[in-house]
Protein backbone atom coordinates (compact mmCIF):
# COMPACT_ATOMS: atom_id res chain seq x y z
CA UNK A 1 0.00 0.00 0.00
CA UNK A 2 0.98 3.06 -1.29
CA UNK A 3 2.19 5.35 2.70
CA UNK A 4 1.02 8.51 2.62
CA UNK A 5 4.40 11.10 2.64
CA UNK A 6 3.12 12.58 5.57
CA UNK A 7 0.99 11.84 8.73
CA UNK A 8 -0.45 13.82 11.31
CA UNK A 9 -1.44 11.85 14.64
CA UNK A 10 -1.88 13.35 18.20
CA UNK A 11 0.54 12.30 21.06
CA UNK A 12 1.19 13.09 24.52
CA UNK A 13 4.38 13.62 25.89
CA UNK A 14 5.36 14.03 29.26
CA UNK A 15 7.18 16.91 29.54
CA UNK A 16 9.53 19.17 33.17
CA UNK A 17 7.09 21.87 33.55
CA UNK A 18 9.32 24.77 35.37
CA UNK A 19 7.04 26.95 37.68
CA UNK A 20 8.30 30.83 37.52
CA UNK A 21 7.11 32.30 41.04
CA UNK A 22 9.40 35.58 40.33
CA UNK A 23 10.38 37.82 37.97
CA UNK A 24 14.25 39.00 38.48
CA UNK A 25 15.92 36.90 36.05
CA UNK A 26 19.53 36.72 37.92
CA UNK A 27 17.43 35.80 40.87
CA UNK A 28 15.95 32.71 39.01
CA UNK A 29 18.84 31.49 38.11
CA UNK A 30 20.53 31.58 40.73
CA UNK A 31 18.13 28.89 41.85
CA UNK A 32 17.63 27.31 38.53
CA UNK A 33 21.36 26.88 39.11
CA UNK A 34 21.20 25.40 42.38
CA UNK A 35 18.70 22.82 41.39
CA UNK A 36 20.57 22.14 38.28
CA UNK A 37 24.15 20.96 40.16
CA UNK A 38 21.65 18.70 42.17
CA UNK A 39 21.07 16.59 38.55
CA UNK A 40 22.90 17.81 36.16
CA UNK A 41 22.48 14.36 33.96
CA UNK A 42 18.92 14.52 33.89
CA UNK A 43 18.47 18.21 32.81
CA UNK A 44 20.89 18.16 30.30
CA UNK A 45 19.26 18.85 26.91
CA UNK A 46 16.01 18.26 28.68
CA UNK A 47 12.75 19.52 26.67
CA UNK A 48 11.03 22.31 29.14
CA UNK A 49 8.08 24.13 29.54
CA UNK A 50 7.63 27.69 31.60
CA UNK A 51 4.68 27.70 33.23
CA UNK A 52 4.62 31.93 33.38
CA UNK A 53 1.11 32.51 35.56
CA UNK A 54 2.60 33.55 38.41
CA UNK A 55 5.04 36.00 37.22
CA UNK A 56 4.45 39.81 35.89
CA UNK A 57 4.12 40.48 32.33
CA UNK A 58 5.15 43.68 32.14
CA UNK A 59 9.19 43.38 34.04
CA UNK A 60 9.69 39.56 32.75
CA UNK A 61 12.35 39.60 30.00
CA UNK A 62 11.29 36.84 28.01
CA UNK A 63 13.96 37.15 25.67
CA UNK A 64 16.88 36.60 28.04
CA UNK A 65 15.71 33.93 29.75
CA UNK A 66 15.35 32.37 27.19
CA UNK A 67 18.88 32.54 26.30
CA UNK A 68 20.20 32.19 29.27
CA UNK A 69 18.25 28.41 29.35
CA UNK A 70 19.94 27.40 26.04
CA UNK A 71 23.12 28.81 27.27
CA UNK A 72 22.41 25.85 30.04
CA UNK A 73 21.36 23.29 27.74
CA UNK A 74 18.02 23.35 28.78
CA UNK A 75 15.78 23.66 25.28
CA UNK A 76 12.31 25.46 26.54
CA UNK A 77 10.01 24.19 23.71
CA UNK A 78 6.59 26.50 24.82
CA UNK A 79 5.03 28.12 27.17
CA UNK A 80 2.33 27.89 29.79
CA UNK A 81 -0.20 29.88 32.15
CA UNK A 82 -0.04 33.78 29.74
CA UNK A 83 -1.77 35.91 28.33
CA UNK A 84 -1.83 39.56 26.78
CA UNK A 85 1.62 40.32 25.95
CA UNK A 86 3.75 37.99 27.00
CA UNK A 87 1.70 35.69 25.05
CA UNK A 88 3.00 37.72 21.84
CA UNK A 89 6.77 37.88 22.95
CA UNK A 90 6.54 34.42 23.22
CA UNK A 91 5.33 33.90 19.83
CA UNK A 92 7.47 35.92 18.74
CA UNK A 93 10.64 34.26 19.77
CA UNK A 94 9.08 30.82 18.32
CA UNK A 95 7.72 29.57 21.49
CA UNK A 96 4.17 28.38 21.14
CA UNK A 97 1.41 28.79 24.20
CA UNK A 98 0.83 25.33 25.35
CA UNK A 99 -2.72 24.63 27.15
CA UNK A 100 -2.05 21.78 29.62
CA UNK A 101 -4.41 18.88 29.36
CA UNK A 102 -6.35 20.15 33.10
CA UNK A 103 -6.98 23.15 31.69
CA UNK A 104 -8.21 22.10 28.72
CA UNK A 105 -10.96 20.05 30.24
CA UNK A 106 -12.29 21.91 32.70
CA UNK A 107 -13.33 24.55 30.49
CA UNK A 108 -16.68 23.04 29.31
CA UNK A 109 -19.17 23.51 32.04
CA UNK A 110 -20.33 20.18 32.79
CA UNK A 111 -23.60 19.76 30.46
CA UNK A 112 -26.45 18.24 33.21
CA UNK A 113 -27.37 14.74 31.23
CA UNK A 114 -30.64 14.38 30.22
CA UNK A 115 -32.83 12.16 32.58
CA UNK A 116 -35.08 9.00 31.23
CA UNK A 117 -36.95 6.40 33.40
CA UNK A 118 -36.08 2.66 33.17
CA UNK A 119 -38.75 0.23 34.08
CA UNK A 120 -38.50 -3.31 35.41
CA UNK A 121 -41.47 -5.30 35.70
CA UNK A 122 -40.28 -8.44 37.57
CA UNK A 123 -39.20 -8.84 40.90
CA UNK A 124 -35.19 -7.74 41.31
CA UNK A 125 -34.43 -11.21 43.07
CA UNK A 126 -31.42 -11.71 45.65
CA UNK A 127 -27.93 -11.26 43.78
CA UNK A 128 -29.46 -9.57 41.35
CA UNK A 129 -28.63 -5.69 40.74
CA UNK A 130 -30.36 -3.15 38.64
CA UNK A 131 -28.39 0.29 37.94
CA UNK A 132 -30.46 3.22 36.20
CA UNK A 133 -27.60 5.55 34.49
CA UNK A 134 -29.11 9.00 33.93
CA UNK A 135 -32.51 8.05 34.72
CA UNK A 136 -35.16 6.71 37.28
CA UNK A 137 -35.94 3.60 38.20
CA UNK A 138 -39.52 1.81 38.18
CA UNK A 139 -40.22 -1.32 39.78
CA UNK A 140 -42.87 -3.55 38.90
CA UNK A 141 -42.68 -6.03 42.00
CA UNK A 142 -40.81 -6.35 45.06
CA UNK A 143 -37.02 -5.84 45.02
CA UNK A 144 -36.15 -8.70 47.73
CA UNK A 145 -33.53 -9.28 50.60
CA UNK A 146 -29.85 -9.05 48.81
CA UNK A 147 -30.80 -7.71 45.96
CA UNK A 148 -29.85 -3.82 45.19
CA UNK A 149 -31.52 -0.96 43.23
CA UNK A 150 -29.48 1.84 41.81
CA UNK A 151 -30.68 5.09 39.87
CA UNK A 152 -28.57 8.68 39.14
CA UNK A 153 -32.41 9.64 39.43
CA UNK A 154 -35.18 8.79 41.91
CA UNK A 155 -36.56 5.02 42.32
CA UNK A 156 -39.92 3.91 42.64
CA UNK A 157 -41.06 0.54 43.60
CA UNK A 158 -44.47 -0.79 43.29
CA UNK A 159 -43.79 -3.60 46.04
CA UNK A 160 -42.52 -4.56 48.81
CA UNK A 161 -38.73 -3.11 49.32
CA UNK A 162 -36.66 -5.45 51.55
CA UNK A 163 -33.09 -5.30 49.94
CA UNK A 164 -31.30 -1.71 49.21
CA UNK A 165 -32.28 0.97 47.29
CA UNK A 166 -29.58 3.75 46.70
CA UNK A 167 -31.29 6.89 44.69
CA UNK A 168 -29.17 10.06 43.46
CA UNK A 169 -26.11 7.83 42.46
CA UNK A 170 -24.51 10.09 41.20
CA UNK A 171 -25.35 12.97 43.88
CA UNK A 172 -28.89 14.25 43.41
CA UNK A 173 -30.10 15.37 46.33
CA UNK A 174 -33.57 16.03 44.91
CA UNK A 175 -34.00 11.87 44.25
CA UNK A 176 -36.57 10.13 46.52
CA UNK A 177 -37.14 6.63 46.84
CA UNK A 178 -41.22 5.55 47.39
CA UNK A 179 -42.06 2.25 47.82
CA UNK A 180 -45.56 0.36 48.15
CA UNK A 181 -44.19 -1.35 52.09
CA UNK A 182 -40.26 -0.31 53.52
CA UNK A 183 -38.88 -3.08 54.57
CA UNK A 184 -35.35 -2.32 53.26
CA UNK A 185 -31.68 -3.66 54.43
CA UNK A 186 -30.75 0.18 53.28
CA UNK A 187 -31.83 2.95 51.74
CA UNK A 188 -29.71 5.51 50.33
CA UNK A 189 -29.91 8.97 48.94
CA UNK A 190 -26.79 10.56 47.34
CA UNK A 191 -24.44 8.60 49.44
CA UNK A 192 -26.73 9.48 52.66
CA UNK A 193 -28.15 6.29 53.86
CA UNK A 194 -29.79 4.61 56.39
CA UNK A 195 -29.68 1.24 57.75
CA UNK A 196 -32.60 -1.41 58.32
CA UNK A 197 -32.43 -0.67 62.33
CA UNK A 198 -32.79 3.32 61.36
CA UNK A 199 -35.44 3.15 59.10
CA UNK A 200 -37.51 0.13 61.58
CA UNK A 201 -37.56 3.18 63.69
CA UNK A 202 -38.91 6.16 61.44
CA UNK A 203 -41.24 4.07 59.50
CA UNK A 204 -44.24 1.65 60.66
CA UNK A 205 -43.18 -0.65 57.34
CA UNK A 206 -46.06 0.34 55.43
CA UNK A 207 -46.24 2.79 51.97
CA UNK A 208 -43.36 5.64 52.32
CA UNK A 209 -41.06 7.64 50.99
CA UNK A 210 -37.50 8.36 51.47
CA UNK A 211 -35.84 12.09 50.76
CA UNK A 212 -33.33 14.41 51.82
CA UNK A 213 -34.11 17.26 54.05
CA UNK A 214 -31.35 19.25 54.35
CA UNK A 215 -28.28 16.65 55.33
CA UNK A 216 -30.72 13.95 57.17
CA UNK A 217 -33.03 11.50 55.87
CA UNK A 218 -36.59 11.30 56.39
CA UNK A 219 -39.23 8.90 55.43
CA UNK A 220 -42.86 9.64 55.59
CA UNK A 221 -45.76 7.30 55.45
CA UNK A 222 -47.77 7.33 52.14
CA UNK A 223 -51.68 8.52 52.12
CA UNK A 224 -53.43 5.11 51.52
CA UNK B 1 -40.33 -33.66 23.09
CA UNK B 2 -39.73 -33.87 26.03
CA UNK B 3 -40.34 -31.01 29.18
CA UNK B 4 -37.60 -30.50 31.36
CA UNK B 5 -37.74 -30.14 34.93
CA UNK B 6 -35.01 -29.34 37.30
CA UNK B 7 -35.45 -30.08 41.25
CA UNK B 8 -33.19 -26.95 42.27
CA UNK B 9 -32.99 -25.23 45.80
CA UNK B 10 -29.41 -23.24 45.98
CA UNK B 11 -29.28 -24.20 49.64
CA UNK B 12 -28.11 -27.62 50.59
CA UNK B 13 -30.50 -30.32 52.50
CA UNK B 14 -33.95 -28.78 51.75
CA UNK B 15 -34.98 -31.84 49.94
CA UNK B 16 -34.01 -31.54 46.36
CA UNK B 17 -33.19 -35.49 45.68
CA UNK B 18 -36.14 -36.53 47.88
CA UNK B 19 -38.24 -34.19 45.48
CA UNK B 20 -36.92 -35.23 42.37
CA UNK B 21 -37.36 -39.23 43.77
CA UNK B 22 -41.09 -38.85 44.50
CA UNK B 23 -42.41 -36.19 41.82
CA UNK B 24 -40.41 -38.32 38.83
CA UNK B 25 -41.64 -41.94 40.65
CA UNK B 26 -45.32 -40.05 40.51
CA UNK B 27 -45.12 -39.23 37.10
CA UNK B 28 -44.11 -42.27 35.88
CA UNK B 29 -47.18 -43.80 37.98
CA UNK B 30 -49.07 -41.66 36.15
CA UNK B 31 -48.10 -42.99 33.03
CA UNK B 32 -45.52 -40.75 31.64
CA UNK B 33 -41.88 -42.22 30.65
CA UNK B 34 -39.68 -39.88 33.21
CA UNK B 35 -36.04 -40.17 33.69
CA UNK B 36 -34.93 -38.71 36.47
CA UNK B 37 -30.42 -37.12 36.23
CA UNK B 38 -28.79 -37.29 39.06
CA UNK B 39 -26.54 -33.76 38.27
CA UNK B 40 -24.56 -33.97 41.44
CA UNK B 41 -21.53 -35.35 40.37
CA UNK B 42 -19.35 -35.99 42.67
CA UNK B 43 -22.10 -36.48 45.66
CA UNK B 44 -24.15 -39.10 43.96
CA UNK B 45 -27.27 -39.84 45.97
CA UNK B 46 -30.48 -39.95 44.05
CA UNK B 47 -29.18 -44.03 43.37
CA UNK B 48 -29.87 -44.54 46.84
CA UNK B 49 -33.10 -42.85 47.43
CA UNK B 50 -34.52 -44.29 44.48
CA UNK B 51 -32.84 -47.81 45.36
CA UNK B 52 -30.89 -48.80 42.50
CA UNK B 53 -27.17 -48.25 43.91
CA UNK B 54 -26.01 -51.74 43.20
CA UNK B 55 -27.14 -51.34 39.55
CA UNK B 56 -24.88 -48.66 38.67
CA UNK B 57 -22.23 -48.99 35.74
CA UNK B 58 -22.11 -46.32 33.78
CA UNK B 59 -23.15 -42.79 34.70
CA UNK B 60 -23.86 -39.30 33.55
CA UNK B 61 -20.40 -38.55 32.88
CA UNK B 62 -19.32 -41.74 31.17
CA UNK B 63 -22.48 -40.86 28.53
CA UNK B 64 -21.31 -37.17 28.55
CA UNK B 65 -17.41 -38.44 27.39
CA UNK B 66 -18.67 -40.88 25.18
CA UNK B 67 -17.50 -44.03 26.80
CA UNK B 68 -20.58 -45.43 27.50
CA UNK B 69 -24.10 -45.15 25.53
CA UNK B 70 -28.05 -44.03 26.87
CA UNK B 71 -28.88 -47.22 27.05
CA UNK B 72 -25.81 -48.64 28.74
CA UNK B 73 -26.25 -45.99 31.55
CA UNK B 74 -29.98 -45.51 31.68
CA UNK B 75 -31.35 -47.31 34.74
CA UNK B 76 -35.03 -49.00 34.56
CA UNK B 77 -36.67 -48.80 38.14
CA UNK B 78 -37.68 -52.30 39.47
CA UNK B 79 -41.10 -50.93 40.60
CA UNK B 80 -42.55 -48.54 38.02
CA UNK B 81 -41.46 -49.75 33.71
CA UNK B 82 -41.78 -46.26 32.67
CA UNK B 83 -39.29 -45.08 34.97
CA UNK B 84 -35.76 -44.72 34.45
CA UNK B 85 -32.63 -43.20 36.41
CA UNK B 86 -29.25 -41.40 35.05
CA UNK B 87 -26.76 -42.09 37.98
CA UNK B 88 -24.39 -39.04 38.62
CA UNK B 89 -20.10 -40.01 38.85
CA UNK B 90 -18.88 -40.42 42.30
CA UNK B 91 -15.18 -40.36 40.78
CA UNK B 92 -15.53 -37.32 39.04
CA UNK B 93 -16.33 -33.72 39.82
CA UNK B 94 -18.36 -30.76 38.80
CA UNK B 95 -16.57 -29.67 35.97
CA UNK B 96 -17.06 -33.18 34.08
CA UNK B 97 -20.15 -31.49 33.09
CA UNK B 98 -20.17 -29.23 29.72
CA UNK B 99 -23.17 -27.42 28.13
CA UNK B 100 -22.40 -28.81 25.23
CA UNK B 101 -22.20 -32.10 26.65
CA UNK B 102 -25.69 -31.87 28.37
CA UNK B 103 -27.14 -30.26 25.79
CA UNK B 104 -26.44 -33.13 23.59
CA UNK B 105 -27.82 -35.99 26.15
CA UNK B 106 -30.87 -34.15 26.99
CA UNK B 107 -31.99 -34.14 23.41
CA UNK B 108 -31.02 -37.80 22.87
CA UNK B 109 -33.31 -38.28 25.83
CA UNK B 110 -36.24 -36.05 24.57
CA UNK B 111 -36.69 -38.22 21.86
CA UNK B 112 -37.95 -41.42 23.98
CA UNK B 113 -39.35 -39.80 27.53
CA UNK B 114 -42.19 -37.51 28.24
CA UNK B 115 -40.20 -35.56 31.38
CA UNK B 116 -36.55 -35.27 32.05
CA UNK B 117 -35.98 -34.08 35.73
CA UNK B 118 -32.80 -32.89 36.59
CA UNK B 119 -31.93 -33.43 40.19
CA UNK B 120 -29.83 -30.17 40.72
CA UNK B 121 -26.84 -29.98 43.07
CA UNK B 122 -26.84 -27.30 45.94
CA UNK B 123 -24.94 -23.83 45.17
CA UNK B 124 -24.77 -21.34 42.55
CA UNK B 125 -21.79 -23.32 40.78
CA UNK B 126 -21.12 -25.22 37.33
CA UNK B 127 -23.09 -28.40 38.52
CA UNK B 128 -26.04 -26.36 39.40
CA UNK B 129 -26.04 -24.06 36.69
CA UNK B 130 -26.10 -27.24 33.93
CA UNK B 131 -28.90 -28.75 35.49
CA UNK B 132 -31.08 -25.36 35.20
CA UNK B 133 -29.33 -24.09 31.93
CA UNK B 134 -32.09 -26.17 29.65
CA UNK B 135 -34.63 -26.25 31.92
CA UNK B 136 -38.57 -25.56 30.58
CA UNK B 137 -39.90 -25.65 34.11
CA UNK B 138 -38.20 -25.35 37.74
CA UNK B 139 -39.43 -26.67 41.06
CA UNK B 140 -37.85 -24.80 43.62
CA UNK B 141 -37.57 -26.55 46.88
CA UNK B 142 -37.64 -24.40 49.74
CA UNK B 143 -38.13 -24.72 53.55
CA UNK B 144 -39.88 -22.11 55.23
CA UNK B 145 -36.97 -20.31 57.04
CA UNK B 146 -35.04 -17.38 56.11
CA UNK B 147 -31.77 -18.92 54.57
CA UNK B 148 -33.71 -20.73 52.45
CA UNK B 149 -36.01 -18.43 51.40
CA UNK B 150 -33.41 -16.09 50.31
CA UNK B 151 -31.31 -18.71 48.73
CA UNK B 152 -34.47 -20.20 46.53
CA UNK B 153 -34.43 -16.28 45.54
CA UNK B 154 -31.26 -16.15 44.34
CA UNK B 155 -31.62 -19.29 41.93
CA UNK B 156 -35.09 -17.97 40.75
CA UNK B 157 -32.86 -14.71 39.75
CA UNK B 158 -30.88 -17.13 37.85
CA UNK B 159 -32.93 -18.41 36.11
CA UNK B 160 -34.56 -15.42 34.91
CA UNK B 161 -30.78 -14.48 33.77
CA UNK B 162 -28.74 -17.46 33.18
CA UNK B 163 -30.62 -20.43 31.76
CA UNK B 164 -31.16 -21.06 27.56
CA UNK B 165 -35.13 -19.33 27.74
CA UNK B 166 -33.16 -16.24 29.50
CA UNK B 167 -30.25 -16.27 26.97
CA UNK B 168 -32.38 -17.48 23.95
CA UNK B 169 -35.72 -14.59 25.07
CA UNK B 170 -37.45 -17.43 24.73
CA UNK B 171 -40.75 -18.24 26.86
CA UNK B 172 -39.57 -17.64 30.20
CA UNK B 173 -38.80 -21.01 32.69
CA UNK B 174 -42.21 -22.16 34.38
CA UNK B 175 -41.06 -21.33 38.19
CA UNK B 176 -42.87 -23.08 40.83
CA UNK B 177 -42.62 -23.60 44.43
CA UNK B 178 -42.51 -26.65 46.62
CA UNK B 179 -42.29 -26.45 50.20
CA UNK B 180 -40.60 -29.21 52.31
CA UNK B 181 -40.80 -30.09 55.77
CA UNK B 182 -43.41 -28.02 56.34
CA UNK B 183 -44.61 -28.27 60.56
CA UNK B 184 -47.84 -26.14 60.98
CA UNK B 185 -47.44 -26.17 64.76
CA UNK B 186 -44.12 -24.91 64.36
CA UNK B 187 -45.87 -21.96 62.10
CA UNK B 188 -48.31 -21.33 64.85
CA UNK B 189 -45.78 -20.62 67.60
CA UNK B 190 -43.85 -18.57 64.95
CA UNK B 191 -40.59 -20.68 64.77
CA UNK B 192 -41.32 -21.43 61.53
CA UNK B 193 -42.41 -18.75 58.06
CA UNK B 194 -46.11 -19.73 56.62
CA UNK B 195 -46.79 -20.72 53.32
CA UNK B 196 -48.11 -17.22 52.73
CA UNK B 197 -44.75 -15.57 53.80
CA UNK B 198 -42.83 -17.55 51.52
CA UNK B 199 -45.16 -17.16 48.55
CA UNK B 200 -45.40 -13.30 49.26
CA UNK B 201 -41.31 -13.38 49.44
CA UNK B 202 -40.79 -15.82 46.25
CA UNK B 203 -44.48 -14.68 43.95
CA UNK B 204 -44.49 -18.23 42.11
CA UNK B 205 -47.00 -20.23 42.20
CA UNK B 206 -47.33 -23.07 44.64
CA UNK B 207 -46.62 -26.51 43.29
CA UNK B 208 -47.17 -28.26 47.06
CA UNK B 209 -46.80 -28.55 50.70
CA UNK B 210 -44.84 -31.40 51.76
CA UNK B 211 -45.31 -31.83 55.82
CA UNK B 212 -42.50 -32.89 57.97
CA UNK B 213 -42.50 -36.22 58.12
CA UNK B 214 -40.80 -39.84 59.65
CA UNK B 215 -41.70 -41.47 56.37
CA UNK B 216 -39.32 -39.48 54.04
CA UNK B 217 -36.38 -40.32 56.49
CA UNK B 218 -37.55 -43.92 56.87
CA UNK B 219 -38.14 -44.00 52.86
CA UNK B 220 -34.97 -42.28 52.26
CA UNK B 221 -33.14 -44.89 53.96
CA UNK B 222 -34.67 -47.88 52.50
CA UNK B 223 -34.36 -47.09 48.84
CA UNK B 224 -37.89 -46.12 48.34
CA UNK B 225 -39.01 -42.92 47.07
CA UNK B 226 -41.98 -41.67 49.42
CA UNK B 227 -44.39 -41.35 47.25
CA UNK B 228 -44.78 -44.79 46.88
CA UNK B 229 -45.73 -44.79 50.85
CA UNK B 230 -49.51 -43.65 50.13
CA UNK B 231 -50.09 -44.29 53.47
CA UNK B 232 -47.68 -41.52 55.16
CA UNK B 233 -48.76 -37.51 54.63
CA UNK B 234 -45.70 -36.74 52.57
CA UNK B 235 -46.22 -39.30 50.06
CA UNK B 236 -49.42 -37.82 49.57
CA UNK B 237 -48.68 -34.68 49.61
CA UNK B 238 -46.20 -35.65 46.59
CA UNK B 239 -49.20 -36.83 44.60
CA UNK B 240 -51.12 -33.91 45.21
CA UNK B 241 -48.13 -31.71 43.91
CA UNK B 242 -47.67 -34.17 40.97
CA UNK B 243 -51.08 -33.75 40.39
CA UNK B 244 -50.38 -29.95 40.21
CA UNK B 245 -47.82 -29.53 37.90
CA UNK B 246 -49.81 -32.33 35.57
CA UNK B 247 -52.28 -29.08 35.58
CA UNK B 248 -55.45 -30.78 37.79
CA UNK B 249 -56.41 -28.32 40.53
CA UNK B 250 -56.22 -30.10 43.78
CA UNK B 251 -56.96 -28.16 47.11
CA UNK B 252 -53.59 -27.75 49.24
CA UNK B 253 -53.69 -30.06 52.37
CA UNK B 254 -51.64 -30.63 55.74
CA UNK B 255 -50.83 -26.64 55.82
CA UNK B 256 -52.81 -26.67 59.42
CA UNK B 257 -51.77 -28.08 62.38
CA UNK B 258 -54.17 -31.35 62.51
CA UNK B 259 -56.29 -31.31 65.66
CA UNK B 260 -56.82 -34.89 66.50
CA UNK B 261 -59.95 -36.57 65.67
CA UNK B 262 -61.15 -34.44 63.11
CA UNK B 263 -59.19 -34.42 60.30
CA UNK B 264 -58.57 -37.83 60.46
CA UNK B 265 -61.53 -39.09 60.03
CA UNK B 266 -61.59 -36.54 56.84
CA UNK B 267 -58.15 -37.86 55.51
CA UNK B 268 -58.65 -41.48 57.37
CA UNK B 269 -54.81 -41.24 58.05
Amino acid sequence: MHKAVLELKGSSFTLSVLHLNADNIDVLLQELDKKLAQAPQFFQNAPLVLNLAAVNEKTLDLAQLKQALIARKLFVVGVTGVQGILAATAQELGLPVIKSGKEQFSKPAAKAPTRTTKIVKQTVRSGQQVYAKDADLVVFGAVSNGAEVIADGSIHIHGTLRGKAMAGAQGDNNAIIIANTLSAELVSIAGNYWLSDSIQAHSNGSGACVRLDGESLIIESLPT
Amino acid sequence: MAQIIVVTSGKGGVGKTTSSAAIATGLALKGHKTVVIDFDIGLRNLDLIMGCERRVVYDFVNVINGEANLNQALIKDKRCDKLFVLPASQTRDKDALTKEGVGKVLEDLSKDFDYILCDSPAGIETGAMMALYFADTAIVTTNPEVSSVRDSDRILGMLQSRSRRAEQSLEPVKEFLLLTRYAPNRVKTGEMLSVEDVKEILAIPLLGVIPESQSVLKASNSGVPVIVDQQSDAGQAYSDAVARLLGDEVPLRFVNEEKKGILKRIFGS
